[in-house]
């Protein structure tokens, strides 16, 4: 039974959760970390009804920002029914009562765990990513002290090692998530734990890129049209992860990002766009893939 | 690959210290330190532990801020500046490039985790190399300078000896063809026969490389080896300096023919 069952008052929340003080704090934050594109804000990060890990320092950015007249979309490896999305969609609902909606375009903000739509996003829409781990050098520096003063003084040679790493040991840049980007000459930041493959589409993105870690008490900013560069080597340049001769089974997409489904225990699979809403948009506008024909054979 | 000094630039004092004194809080660190150290010399600074040649060489290398006295630093372009006013941004680029610093620990000098290779690149990559072949062919040929085995260029540290990190850590330090070396007892934890090779290896890329060296040690041994001037410190002084071979043969300072003739004589 809920407490709204049983007692016939509003809930006593203020709208989408956080009080308005710490709304404002956490709007200075990402209004610095704008000024700054790439910079970590340190902020006061709050307790979330929620584990640390399932996207508390989304939320509370997502808290912030976030109005009566907004449409809220949330996704969780592209997909908007999977346990995470489903929870914070939930969340907001209840809290701030806002419309929620699957569909890419008619969102206005737009809270991801690691994808960025294969949809492009326009100049009215916040995309707001979660964020596990935001220090880019965490793994090869443990010193924070360290971090923030390599950050200061801009030396990245640090990060080179890691790839360097990388082709040693597996002969190609093997990272494929939170692959980290310079932000406008300046900071080297991580855009994690997204895959690779989305890096490209940060690049000049006409929405507005907001991350936050809450375990990690950090905000950091994209703002609109910044340039966001991917770090390689002359000879080993930055490429995405691609699947040859791949089309998603359901939609027959082709040069999107792929999950793999595994069918049966002799070895099936198909692969199916991880952004669920454009598979379905697609689907809906006509386009079907192999699984999807075999579906219709069987159904008739 | 011979060092190219000509006889003049050798004659122009790459450090010059004067007036060196550091405390912690109340207490001596080391007090009115002065010296010069000229290009391709090894200096030795020796002493019983606590005599202030720790806080010496990290005044010296800008990891420490002295608390009064200046040091002197020539560029290659010729200009001087003082090391305790340049920005520390200014100092970092120093330390990582014109400089080295071999610790006595390896683990304090070395990446352990990630391999030999990354850890020789990693100065060329933070002065901005981004061509991952050439990194590795210089990694390499640093390796073989170093007698590391090149096969083992993927290997990490960890799974090396102790003379073996130590080297590498050299190689490490050397790759970005530094002026000035500072090594805290570079020799410390390592067993006799391999503290002669690693000796026998740093004679040898002084020579070639027309290094300065800036050695802190204990052993008389090492100092007598290595170096061309010796400084023998004592409660946070320099007691005593000079040519090497003059000071140990001919100590004047009863503090210095104490050190002198406590060293094991075998077979004499």
């Amino acid at each position: 039974m809920s407490l709204d069952t049983l007692s016939s008052e509003p809930p006593a929340y203020n709208f989408a959760y956080l009080d308005e003080q710490t709304k404002r704090m956490i709007r200075r934050a990402i209004l610095k970390g704008i000024a700054i594109p790439g910079y970590q804000v340190p902020f006061a990060s709050r307790e979330m009804p929620m584990p640390y890990g399932w996207g508390t320092g989304g939320m509370q950015v997502t808290a912030a920002v976030i109005g009566p007249e907004d449409t809220l979309k949330v996704i969780d490896q592209g997909s908007d029914d999977t346990t995470n999305a489903v929870a914070i969609r939930r969340f907001f609902d209840r809290t701030a009562g806002v419309a929620m909606t699957t569909h890419t375009a008619e969102a206005t903000v737009i809270q991801t765990r690691h994808r960025i739509p294969e949809e492009k996003l326009t100049d009215n829409q916040v995309l707001v990513f979660q964020v596990p781990i935001p220090e880019p050098l965490r793994f090869l520096e443990p010193r924070e002290t360290e971090t923030r003063k390599m950050h200061a003084l801009s030396e990245y040679g640090l990060m080179h090692v890691k790839l360097y790493e990388d082709i040693a040991r597996h002969g190609h840049i093997a990272t494929s998530y939170a692959y980290p980007v310079m932000v406008e000459g300046r900071y080297v930041m991580d855009p994690s734990p997204t895959p690779k493959f989305d890096n490209p589409k940060m690049h000049k993105m006409a929405a507005l890129q907001l991350f936050g870690a809450g375990r990690e008490k950090r905000i950091y900013a994209l703002p609109p049209h910044t340039e966001v560069v991917s770090l390689d080597f002359e000879d080993h340049p930055f490429s995405v992860q691609d699947w040859p001769d791949t089309a998603c089974a359901m939609c027959g997409a082709e040069q999107v990002y792929f999950d793999e489904v595994i069918l049966d225990d002799k070895g099936g699979r198909m692969f199916v766009c991880s952004d669920s809403d454009y598979c379905e948009a697609r689907q809906a506008e006509g386009h079907f893939g192999a699984a999807h024909a075999h579906h219709q054979e069987a159904a008739e | 690959m011979n060092a190219q000094l000509t006889p003049a630039a050798r004659d122009i004092p790459l450090l010059q210290v004067r007036g060196l004194t550091h405390f912690y809080g109340t207490h001596l660190g080391c007090r009115d330190v002065e010296f010069d150290v000229y290009p391709g010399e090894v200096l030795a600074i020796v002493g019983e532990s606590g005599s202030g040649k720790s806080t010496l060489l990290n005044c010296l290398s800008t990891q420490i801020a002295p608390t009064e006295g200046a040091i002197h630093y020539r560029f290659r372009d010729g200009r001087w500046e003082d090391l305790c006013r340049m920005s520390e941004a200014d100092q970092r680029v120093l330390l990582r490039t014109d400089w080295g610093f071999v610790h006595q620990n390896p683990r304090d000098g070395l990446r352990m985790g990630v391999s030999a290779g990354a850890n020789v690149g990693e100065r060329l990559m933070a002065i901005g190399n981004r061509h991952y072949g050439r990194i590795r062919d210089v990694a390499t040929d640093w390796l073989g300078r170093v007698e590391i085995d090149p096969d083992r260029i993927d290997d990490d540290p960890r799974t090396f000896s102790g003379g073996m990190q130590q080297r590498l850590q050299i190689a490490r330090n050397l790759v970005t063809a530094p002026r000035l070396v500072f090594m805290d007892e570079p020799t410390g934890g390592l067993d006799v026969s391999v503290q002669a090779r690693l000796l026998d290896l740093i004679r040898r890329l002084v020579a070639d490389l027309g290094l300065a060296i800036i050695i802190v040690t204990h052993d008389l041994a090492v100092a007598r080896l290595l170096s061309d001037r010796i400084m023998v410190m004592k409660q946070g002084k320099v007691i005593e300096a000079g040519l090497t071979d003059q000071v140990l043969d001919d100590p004047h300072q009863p503090y210095t023919q104490l050190l002198v003739s406590s060293i094991l004589q075998v077979g004499a």
